[in-house]
């Protein structure tokens, strides 16, 4: 049987390899594996728990928000402080307007290349893509004159012979089934999705000075000030500027990337039945409705679904999540095959693999920075198919109406949501409901400051020695790519320990101590391959998952035993 | 720009600029074109008269070859050439540049993308520019960052050292950026210090601006060459200036109207940050000027300090990002990125701590004193 490479796979972030053998025009089995450790949770150890949120920022610069959210609410839960509404408010904003740009960018940017064949587009009749254009949905732009234009950029670039970015591609692959119009149609609006993002995100910047890396967070609230009538502040003007483009956002969504999608998506209904993965599915839920801190006021719910069950969602324990590092290259003191919870791990990183240049890694033995957290010992898949399913299944009713939309006019029922084709959908769909709710916090926002409320900041525990001798905590964000908790530990106003189980940690994990697959590895199995020196199929279902690899290594679970050892001799 | 300044600037040059057909085959107006020129002069910090220079380099480039390599990234600077405005990315990268190799963007995947790498070494050895974002781990010989097998140390090696130019973006492959931060796990530096004998120019920032990365290309494409650097490898034409002396809130420091907690009238009213450790009197960077996502704010202006994030090794000689900065060079000195020794700084912190606190005195003592210890 053939075991084949793919490294690095791109239109990721960061760097992830899969090996995977094939027989019978399938995958038979496959490992999903990280190439890239930078041990960021050891160097938090000893520092300002105030600053956490700016390094974990860093584990990643596409999600470039959610390290941030997470980091300050689980120093606010270690140190019991209460956020003002206004905070949580422009939190909501934030964390809103990154999940709209942040899908957007996956679709077209990441994952369309997988089912649009740029090279067709060129055959296409400018006048007919426009007509199908038109017949799904009015958007101003869909002209024959628009996309001869398109077209005729392309035409130009190809016939220099130098296709930069699109070089070397899958181009002409017999799983692309987009006629030549679709596909031209498709790569127009690569294009203008790409001047859309920045225009729209420019949120962040209002609201938080800059994107990517947006620096505004404060633990125990925000650092924009709020003022109507100050320059210096967010003001009329500005909160007029963030209306705008969240309609701007939105129309797009509902414009041209909810039609876009089920047009492509009806081409490859076939992959409605390909990609299932783990069956198991965790959110940790979103968007908090007032400054409570109670879930069961957040407006997408918290939950677990076990086996594609949809008819009972069970609530989410946070002792349930433990880690294991049996194929992954670190060691715990206790030996193999036991998972830790976040509060108990630790952290040796130990490479066992192959000295570079190496052509396969040893997939029987520990093959990925990655670890493998489980809940209830179960492999989860996280992300929009996590939350829209727990919704779903909860009877969240804006989700339950949205997703029997989709079902219907793709003419599929719930099972098909289990597959690469639901994963899509579900991005998809949930971007729209986003997009539908954002004006409901930032007209909150206007009324509280209508109302004389400017405050942006609990002040009470800033000064650190106003703090407990020892705290520990945990803070939770359901992100783009799904379920997200940081985990602290505070000694002497310093963090002692601090761990992130991070979405594609959860997606992207190798196997366990019971063998068991992680969710990108099982959702590969199965997989047809019609050529495999051309894996195309394979990038289908991984980027399904919107794989964010810095994020999933960012990462050294650092129990921070050096320290622990120190208090304890 | 208006009608009669461009005519201006065409009758600078004794024969009126070469009409840009190319851009315009592009769909780009000369009007627009024009605007790009002069905004690029601005960037670079030249006088507007050089526009034609760069209007016309740019009417003559044969789209050099870039490739983009991601080492210990956040792709943080990747997402920053997405939010690019003048010009846009793909404008950029694909009628401007031939970006042949970018891992996040490219259609390419496995195999056929390091083809596409290889490709490039193979024709264009010494042409090609080269943009290395993300620092490279040296430590266990550079197992904590594998591509394609490879590891980054001997990527970097083979891609930068056969490269016209390296552009380090970002702190972590200026600097070794956030993985170099102490204990350093994975023995993370910058690609000077991992490729000692490349051409390397630094544009740190956490991320970089994305228009001084197009500066930094479009002066390459005008004048054959890289901009004039600092000590620290970063062009002065964006690195040149303190942060604290193009700073909008500057009037305030030097009045002592500060920030003293979080929301409160100071904060609202934009005063100065310095209490609450804004970094930017020890930080050189164009932020207060050139600011982010369509020119729309800063850190600063978006009511939180500067980190210093375009210094070298800013995640530990700036943290605790809160704690105020102790000895602020100024007042009157003018100083340079190059000039700024330990002495000159010993030697300020004197008067400056004696203005922070009386300035303090006059208005609250005691959040002072809580604020300095």
């Amino acid at each position: 049987m053939a075991k084949i490479v793919i490294d690095p796979i791109t239109r990721i972030e960061g760097h992830l390899r899969i090996e995977a053998e094939i027989g019978g025009g399938k995958v038979n089995d496959a490992w999903s594996s990280s190439t890239q450790f930078r041990g960021i949770e050891k160097i938090l150890q000893g520092r300002d728990p105030r600053d956490a949120w700016y390094f974990t920022q860093r584990f990643c610069g596409v999600c470039t928000t959610v390290h941030s959210i997470a980091s300050i609410r689980c120093v606010e839960n270690a140190l019991g402080i209460k956020v003002p509404e206004n905070a949580e408010l422009i939190r909501n904003l934030i964390i809103g307007i990154q999940s709209i740009q942040d899908h957007v960018i996956h679709f077209y940017h990441l994952h369309a290349l997988d089912w649009v064949d740029i090279t067709s587009g060129l055959k296409a009749d400018p006048v007919k893509t426009a007509t199908l254009a038109a017949s799904i949905s009015d958007w101003p732009l869909n002209s024959p004159t628009y996309f001869k234009g398109v077209q005729e950029r392309l035409k130009a670039f190809v016939s220099k012979g130098r296709l930069g970015p699109f070089a070397n591609a899958y181009w002409g692959h017999p799983a692309y089934k987009l006629p030549p119009e679709a596909n031209l149609m498709a790569t127009a609006h690569y294009l203008e999705a790409l001047e859309w993002q920045k225009d729209i995100i420019r949120i962040h910047a209002i609201l938080g000075s800059k994107n990517p890396h947006p620096q505004t967070f404060l633990v125990g609230g925000m650092a924009i000030p709020l003022d109507p009538n100050s320059q210096s502040a967010l003001n009329d003007n500005k909160l007029e500027e963030i209306r705008l483009l969240l309609a701007k956002a939105r129309e797009f969504v509902d414009k041209v990337y909810i039609p876009d999608l089920l047009a492509i998506a009806s081409y490859y209904k076939e992959w409605a039945g390909i990609g299932a993965g783990a069956g198991n599915f965790l959110t940790f839920g979103e968007f908090p409705s007032d400054n409570s801190g109670k879930p069961e006021l957040l407006w997408l719910p918290r939950g677990v679904i076990i086996g594609k069950d949809l008819s009972r969602v069970y609530p989410v324990e946070h002792k349930k999540i433990a880690e294991y590092v049996d194929h992954s290259w670190y060691e715990y003191s206790a030996g193999s095959g036991k998972g830790l919870h976040p509060f108990e791990g630790e952290t040796n990183d130990k490479y066992t693999g192959p000295k570079a240049p190496f052509q396969y890694l040893d997939t029987n033995g520990k093959y990925s920075w990655v670890k493998a957290p489980r809940y209830n010992e179960m492999p989860m898949e996280v992300g929009p198919l996590a939350r829209m399913l727990v919704a779903y299944a909860s009877g969240h009713k804006q989700v339950k109406q949205a997703l029997d939309g989709v079902l219907a006019k793709l003419g599929v029922g719930p099972e098909a949501l289990f597959s690469t084709l639901g994963r899509t959908a579900a991005r998809g769909i949930e971007t729209s409901l986003i997009a539908a709710q954002m004006p409901t916090y930032l007209e909150k926002l206007v009324a509280n400051m209508k109302s004389g409320d400017l405050a942006i900041h609990n002040n009470e525990k800033w000064d650190p020695s106003s703090w407990p001798d020892e705290a520990k905590g945990y803070g939770w964000h359901d992100a783009p790519r799904g379920a997200l908790g940081h985990w602290i530990q505070i000694k002497d106003q310093k963090i002692l320990n601090y761990q992130a189980v991070v979405p594609s940690t959860w997606n992207a994990s190798p196997r366990d101590a019971k063998e068991a697959r992680g969710p990108y590895e099982s959702a590969l199995v199965g997989t047809p391959i019609a050529d495999e020196k051309r894996p195309l199929e394979i990038l289908r279902t991984i980027h399904s998952f919107d794989p964010c690899l810095a994020c999933a290594v960012h990462v050294m679970d650092t129990e921070g035993n050096e320290l622990v050892k120190v208090t304890v001799l | 720009m208006d009608k009669t300044k461009e005519e201006q600037l065409d009758n600078q040059q004794n024969k009126p600029l070469k009409e840009p057909t190319i851009w315009e085959e592009k769909g780009i107006s000369r009007r627009d074109f024009i605007k790009f020129c002069t905004a690029m002069s601005a960037a670079l910090a030249l006088p507007v008269t050089f526009a034609p220079k760069i209007a016309q380099a740019l009417d003559e480039i044969k789209r050099p070859t870039l490739v983009w390599l991601e080492f210990q990234d956040c792709a943080g600077n990747t997402e920053a050439l997405l939010r690019a405005t003048t010009p846009d990315v793909a404008t950029l990268i694909l009628d401007i540049l031939s970006l042949d190799y970018h891992e996040t963007i490219m259609a390419a995947a496995g195999h056929q993308a390091e083809e596409a790498l290889n490709g490039v070494l193979r024709d264009q050895k010494g042409k090609y520019i080269c943009v290395v974002e993300g620092s490279i781990p040296l430590r266990d010989d550079g197992i904590y960052c594998c591509i394609g097998g490879k590891s980054a140390l001997s990527i970097a090696r083979e891609v930068c050292g056969n490269a016209f130019a390296t552009i380090a973006v970002g702190t972590c492959a200026s600097y070794g950026g956030i993985p170099a931060a102490a204990p350093n796990p994975t023995g993370a530096v910058g690609v000077k210090d991992a490729v000692p004998g490349a051409t390397v120019i630094n544009l740190p920032g956490c991320p970089l601006n994305p228009d001084n990365l197009t500066a930094t290309i479009v002066h390459y494409l005008t004048f054959g060459k890289l901009p004039e650097t600092d000590s620290h490898g970063r062009p002065l034409f964006a690195y040149g200036k303190r942060i604290h002396d193009a700073c909008e809130r500057r009037s305030h420091f030097d009045a002592g109207q500060y920030v003293e907690i979080w929301g409160d009238s100071a904060h609202r009213n934009g005063h100065c940050l310095y209490k609450m450790g804004c970094k930017g009197p020890e930080t050189y960077h164009n932020c207060p000027t050139q600011r982010y996502n369509m020119k729309t704010s800063w850190p600063v202006a978006s009511g939180h300090g500067c980190v210093g994030c375009s210094e070298p090794n800013f995640w530990d000689t700036m943290s605790p990002f809160y704690k105020r900065l102790p000895n602020v060079p100024g007042f009157g000195i003018e100083s340079t990125a190059d000039k700024i020794g330990a002495g000159l700084a010993v030697a300020t912190a004197a008067a400056l701590t004696a203005h922070g606190v009386i300035s303090a005195v006059k208005k609250d003592k005691d959040t002072d004193e809580k604020m300095e210890n």
